[in-house]
């Protein structure tokens, strides 16, 4: 028997019971749309996530304090004291592969204006932070160097600061520029409004920010010298790992640390966050793609079990079949195809019905909507094999039956 | 010598045996207990003959048929269908000789389900490579033709009665030609008229041509073949030429309100 006489001869059969066809192929039909949404969504979701982590530069690294030891014990990094403006300094003249360098510090308070307030917190830096972190202007200006050298009391604010301070302008943030702000009852004046970047990976507000020289952070709010981060920006993403490395040794080289001791600081850059986080939602994708690829073997069982059912029902046309010249080979490709050509158009149904529910995921949790190629492939692959794998048994069950018995059969 | 030329232009011999049967033993093995089903048979059946094969519940009829179809191997003995020994053939080799030599007819018709009576008659041929779709459409076509049906071709056997059923079945037992047609109490599940209607399209196939064996255990049935074998304990016990009736002129016979 030929292929397409096969192909008839099974499409035949499928035909004649809509039914069961339906009620087989809906089993593999669940299986397929729940890998390709959990794929797509994972798969989406990790997407959102580097484009947020590249939103905030690509280039970023950032110099932070240690976790320090003592016999033992952890001292908290909050409570190091082992970074200063120093190595800010000797960061910005001496790295070759670092284009900006900002001091950051922050402290945290109530904003004030009029019956309006808000709790946040006020990021020190220098000029170059709003560069560094990929801050644009939607109004004003920045501050200057002359701002930083002389602790001048201003600020830059985000969108959510506006729209929480001072509701009446933010439909129009220009007004806001020169009006005063109170931060922990000292006011600052307002030179510049941030455009908005919207929330981060971690669902943070990045809107929700006030940023003023360091300076002025150290002198008038906390009263010390010392820095909690250094915000550096690789003069390119190739060199990433060559500043990273120039950094730590000017680090090292200005805390005096000997050979034996270890890093008093960290350095950490975006791709790393960025690989961590990708690791993260990539286990988290695996593991819901292995629990709907459960639900694909329960579908393919299901293809089983109705085959087998079939061929027993079926076990007088068996008989027919061979009395008028079907050989074992020719059943058992007929069933073969049966179950293969039902799990395939339950795997285009799946295909389609997963597309649709990953679309309407992404879009219900604001993340880019991502067709994932390589699951479509691979299920359709899997399903196929699903197909021929269950579909086996019974298939070979018919083929190996005795033409005279399976004609009496009642 | 009888002779006659053929529409290919060959020459056949109309007293040919395209079946012969030497000394043919069949044993089924029970638990620990032999059962000769057959236990030593000999005929022939030549080109054109219309044989039915008779005998009781355990005479080894259905034996007798079962090789005859090729669906069972004997024991012991030859079998040449159209001059192969299928004895000694092969599962697929057997498949082939039951695709392209023998047309079965059943008691209970064993049409497909939900299946038009155009696409049951082509069934045998899709197991053919060598026949097209095209061929396979017109050849199904002139077997509904010559069994009265064709204008049954999309009818599905629900739409259909016990004798229109049939005449499906023996149109798709004739569709590939065979060298000899075999019933298996082809009018079991029948009254006494469709019986008859049959019968007499059987009959009316044999003029054709067409060479029939017709297992049965009915005698009256056996009366309208040309040739009864009689079989029991697995042996022959009789052999022998009958004056066939026609089944037309027993069907003209029975009474016109017999519709019962």
């Amino acid at each position: 028997m030929n292929i397409s006489n096969l192909l008839k001869v099974a499409w035949d059969a499928i035909l004649r019971n809509k039914t069961r066809t339906l009620l087989t192929i809906l089993g593999v039909v669940i299986g397929i749309a729940s890998v390709i949404a959990m794929v797509s969504i994972g798969q989406s979701s990790s997407q959102s996530i580097t484009e947020q982590v590249s939103s905030m530069g690509t280039n970023m690294i950032m110099v932070m304090r240690a976790n320090q030891r003592r016999g033992g014990v952890s001292m908290g990094s909050d409570n190091s004291q082992s970074l200063t403006i120093s190595d800010a300094e000797r960061i910005k003249n001496e790295a070759k592969f670092i284009s900006y360098v900002s001091p950051s510090v922050s402290a945290s308070g109530q904003i004030v204006n009029g019956n309006n307030n808000a709790l946040g917190s006020l990021q020190g830096g220098s000029v170059d932070l709003l560069k560094i972190r990929k801050f644009e202007l939607a109004a004003g200006t920045n501050f200057t160097d002359d701002d930083v050298n002389k602790y001048s009391k201003v600020c830059v604010i985000g969108q959510t600061v506006v729209k929480n301070i001072f509701p009446e302008d933010s439909a129009n943030v220009i007004n806001v520029v020169g009006k005063d702000i109170k931060f922990k009852g000292i006011p600052l004046k307002i030179i510049g409004v941030l455009e908005s970047k919207g929330s981060n990976s971690m669902g943070q507000d990045q809107d929700d920010i006030m940023i003023a020289p360091y300076t002025t952070v150290q002198k008038r709010f906390l009263g010390n010298d010392y820095l909690q981060m250094i915000y550096c920006s690789a003069s390119s993403e190739e060199v990433a790992d060559q500043a990273v490395a120039e950094v730590a040794l000017l680090l090292r080289e200005n805390h005096k640390l000997l050979d034996y001791q270890d890093d008093d600081f960290e350095v950490r850059t975006q791709a790393e966050m960025l690989s961590m986080m990708n690791s993260m939602t990539g286990t988290l994708t695996t593991l819901l793609a292995a629990i709907a690829s459960i639900s694909l073997i329960v579908g393919g069982i299901g293809i089983m079990n109705i085959m087998y059912v079939t061929v027993t029902e079926r076990t007088k046309e068996i008989g027919l079949r061979m009395a008028i010249g079907a050989r074992g080979k020719d059943i058992l490709m007929q069933f073969l195809i049966e179950s293969a050509i039902l799990s395939l158009i339950g795997g285009i149904i799946g295909i389609i019905l997963g597309l649709i529910l990953s679309y309407v995921g992404t879009s219900l949790m604001n993340m880019p909507f991502v067709v994932s190629y390589t699951a479509i492939a691979v299920s359709f692959v899997v399903c196929a094999a699903t197909g021929v794998f269950f579909g086996w048994y019974p298939a070979k069950k018919a083929a190996n039956m005795d033409p005279i018995t399976a004609l009496r059969y009642e | 010598m009888n002779e006659k030329t053929t529409n290919d232009g060959s020459v056949v011999n109309n007293n040919e045996a395209i079946i012969r049967i030497e000394d043919l033993k069949r044993d089924f093995i029970v638990g620990s207990e032999t059962v000769h089903a057959l236990r030593g048979v000999t005929f022939d059946i030549k080109r054109g003959e219309f044989v039915a094969i008779m005998g009781t519940s355990g005479s080894g009829k259905s034996t007798m048929l079962n090789i005859l179809g090729c669906l069972d191997k004997p024991t012991s003995g030859h079998y040449y269908i159209d001059g192969v020994d299928a004895a000694i053939c092969s599962k697929d080799q057997l498949a082939d000789i039951r695709n392209k030599k023998i047309g079965f007819v059943f008691q209970s018709y064993n049409l497909l389900p939900r299946t038009t009576s155009i696409e049951q008659v082509e069934l045998p041929l899709l197991y053919n490579s060598s026949i097209n779709a095209k061929e396979r459409r017109e050849r199904a076509e002139h077997a509904l033709e010559l069994v009265g049906m064709a204008n049954r071709a999309n009818h599905t056997p629900n739409q259909m009665s016990g004798g229109q059923q049939q005449r499906i079945a023996i149109a798709r037992a004739i569709v590939n030609d065979p060298v000899i047609l075999l019933a298996d109490e082809a009018t079991g599940n029948l009254d006494t008229r469709t019986s008859y209607e049959i019968m007499s399209l059987f009959q009316k196939l044999n003029e054709q041509g067409v060479t029939i064996g017709f297992v049965t255990h009915e005698p009256d049935i056996a009366l309208f073949t040309k040739r009864q074998v009689m079989l029991r304990d697995g042996k022959i016990m009789k052999d022998n030429l009958v004056e066939t009736q026609s089944a037309q002129a027993a069907l003209d016979a029975l009474p016109a309100s017999s519709d019962y």
